[in-house]
């Protein structure tokens, strides 16, 4: 491989990293902070894309559309935790993941009525169409380093949210200790919606991201779900710095096993989680 | 039930004062046509698609059925080849189905003809293009409708060569229907001098096509001719054109790169030329007749998996048209059905002796969003059935 061609895959596994990470960014807040082991979160991400391309449909604008997109999709959140998931909190997990498996299939069944099995296509938006040659044939689009770089900015606000604001105090201390925050007054249920309802909008902001430079088909969550759980899992489970190191971890490795060793890039991201579960069980950083 | 019932008998018992000729006895059992299709699921629309072109045939063609109704089954596959088999039974055992029609999924195709080979019913298959079907496991009561894997490929190594290009990287899934095409482009384009530099094979489902596209842009190939389809299809082109290929390495494929998905490539997939059977765009007289009635029963575009459905329809038409409404023998039955020519929207096509369609395979280029057909790559081209005992 020479320098160029490395330089190149290593911008590939960087982007394809940092959009992993928008996804599962979502999916670990969930879980560390209420519990809630959100199976359905793939089809959230499935939501954003087809939203995303409706709106852009109907609207003719991709900014427009990602707003409206966002909102509907917090607004989503907020319906499902008070009417589903609140319900759960005091059962187990296995209780949660049929819940959430069977929100999967709801959510496939409302997109097959909705809008169809035909693939669709969102155009990149115009502003951003351009391309950056890289070399004689290869070009890199702006869209992507566009995405990537508000990867970068949401993975700053969510440290500066937590770290910095009383909600992410509080956020900390739920994840620490529920009964004591709620003895100190805290609304803890009103915490719960607002957490799940940004974790939904995390994972349908990644899907509108998403949109312009995937296919848009049926099905799409799931797939998806796979490699974010991995993620996820190998970050440490609740772990927001953890999904970033492990998102662009996967991110790497599977770009350079596809190009290195394509006969096993299909099981390096597992054979990675294997790698390090064994080294530290509980992910590289666990709470 | 009880209703259909004694007027069933009502008819029967008129007719037989009129009349005991047998095919007259016939008429009074509908013919079962049961349906393996994923009506829903990533293939949902291709099975819609199929089940109605079948259905608008055997309407148009209720005139030539001697008096015989159709009876449908519709079963609805999700494409879960585990489930096939059992599916398969039922249809066979507990509905006694004549004619089985299915599937769209290579794998689903197997499961069927685990059960299905040599029995007592007619398997068509009105998609799936394993080889195998009317390969090494070919059987007097399986037909194919549609193409073998082989077929839609094996011409675009000639259009390669004609073109002048000598060195391809060839890029597929990592699954059956994948493999087939690319071996099939690679035997027609190495037999005539040209050589397949790379050839990339990504684990099925997987869409991160990134790293492989800057791979093949180091390479710089003649050309690059790839197998996707369906979702793959949309985000393989839009990734070509997003990378910077497009333009710059012209990109071949098998013609499932362009069905179906045009839409979703928008301005990306322009001026990517792909062989295949069919083309929307086709210029004949039954096409256009057929693309109409089609939009007007059914509201939405046609497409190809429409027009095979449409030409399985005709083929059972045509063969109880021949026997005057008996099928009951399988042996005349098969007969007959080997000896149609089946006037389909894509050209007429007769069948080989492994049952697979010998048809034209057109080379075809997207325009303004469209496919247009730029000349018969193939003329009445068979699979060479290797492994066929028939």
């Amino acid at each position: 491989m020479t320098t160029s061609l490395f330089l190149v895959q290593l911008i590939n596994g960087l982007q394809y990293g940092l959009l992993l990470f928008l996804i599962a960014s979502g999916l670990t807040l969930v879980f560390g902070v209420m519990g809630i082991l959100n199976l359905a979160h793939g089809s959230m991400y499935m939501v954003g894309a087809y939203l995303a391309w409706y709106f852009v449909e109907h609207t003719g604008s991709f900014g427009v559309s990602a707003i409206i997109s966002a909102i509907i999709a917090l607004l989503i959140g907020i319906f499902v935790e008070r009417t589903l998931i609140r319900q759960l909190y005091r059962r187990n997990h296995l209780d949660q993941v049929l819940l959430t498996i069977g929100m999967i299939f709801v959510f496939n069944a409302l997109q097959g009525i909705l809008w169809g099995n035909d693939p669709l296509g969102v155009s990149v938006p115009e502003s951003l169409a351009g391309a950056i040659p890289l070399t004689d044939v290869l070009e890199y689009p702006v869209y992507r380093i566009f995405v990537a770089l508000l990867c970068i900015g949401i993975a700053a606000v969510m440290y500066f949210m937590i770290n910095k604001t009383r909600l992410g105090m509080l956020i900390r201390a739920g994840e620490s200790n529920r009964e004591m925050v709620e003895c100190l007054g805290i609304d803890i249920r009103k915490l719960y919606t607002i957490v799940f309802a940004i974790g939904v909008m995390l994972a349908a902001v990644a899907g509108v991201a998403a949109a312009p430079m995937s296919s848009i088909v049926p099905g799409m969550g799931e797939h998806i779900l796979i490699t974010c759980f991995v993620v996820v899992v190998i970050g440490g489970m609740g772990s927001i710095k953890g999904a970033f190191v492990a998102a662009l971890l996967v991110g790497l490795v599977d770009t350079f096993a596809s190009v290195l060793v394509p006969q096993l890039s299909s099981m390096m991201i597992y054979i990675l989680m294997a790698f390090i579960l064994l080294l530290k069980p509980q992910g590289l950083f666990s709470s | 039930m009880f209703k259909s019932k004694t007027l069933r008998h009502a008819v029967v018992a008129s007719l037989a004062t009129l009349s005991l000729s047998s095919s007259v006895m016939a008429s009074d059992e509908p013919i079962k046509v049961g349906m393996m299709l994923p009506f829903s699921g990533v293939y949902g629309a291709l099975g819609d698609a199929t089940r109605n072109g079948l259905k608008m045939a055997l309407q148009e063609q209720a005139s030539n059925l001697h008096g015989r109704k159709i009876e449908y089954i519709e079963i609805d596959t999700e494409a879960r080849p585990e489930r096939a088999p059992e599916i398969a039974s039922s249809l066979l055992n507990n509905s006694e189905a004549d004619f089985i029609i299915g599937p769209v999924h290579s794998g689903v195709a197997m499961g069927m003809l685990k059960v299905l080979r040599g029995q007592d019913t007619v398997m068509i298959v009105p998609n799936a293009g394993a080889g195998p079907v009317t390969g090494p496991l070919c059987s007097p009561n399986v037909f194919r409708t549609s193409f073998s894997s082989w077929q839609p490929s094996y011409p675009m190594g000639h259009v390669a060569l004609e073109k002048g290009y000598k060195k391809v990287v060839t890029m597929s899934w990592n699954y059956g229907m994948g493999k087939e095409s690319l071996d099939a482009f690679e035997e027609s384009f190495t037999a005539g001098g040209g050589e397949i530099v790379k050839k990339i094979l990504v684990p099925f489902p997987k869409t991160e096509f990134q790293a492989y596209l800057s791979e093949i842009a180091s390479i710089n190939p003649d050309a690059v001719f790839v197998f996707f389809a369906g979702g793959g299809a949309v985000k393989f082109v839009k990734d070509y054109d997003a990378l910077g290929l497009k333009g710059k390495i012209p990109l071949l494929g098998s013609g499932f790169l362009t069905e179906g998905t045009l839409e979703a490539q928008g301005e990306s997939a322009e001026g990517i030329l792909t062989t295949l059977h069919y083309a929307d765009s086709l210029d004949n007289e039954l096409n256009t007749q057929f693309r109409s009635a089609y939009k007007q029963q059914f509201g939405k575009a046609s497409d190809i998996y429409a027009v095979q459905g449409y030409d399985t329809g005709l083929m059972i038409a045509s063969a109880v048209n021949q026997l005057g409404g008996d099928i009951s023998n399988q042996n005349a039955l098969i007969k007959a059905l080997e000896s149609t020519t089946v006037r389909s929207p894509r050209g007429d096509f007769t069948f080989s002796t492994a049952h697979n369609p010998v048809q034209n395979i057109y080379l075809r280029t997207v325009e303004n969003g469209e496919n247009k057909v730029v000349e018969i790559a193939a003329p009445a081209l068979a699979d060479p059935a290797r492994g066929c005992k028939l």
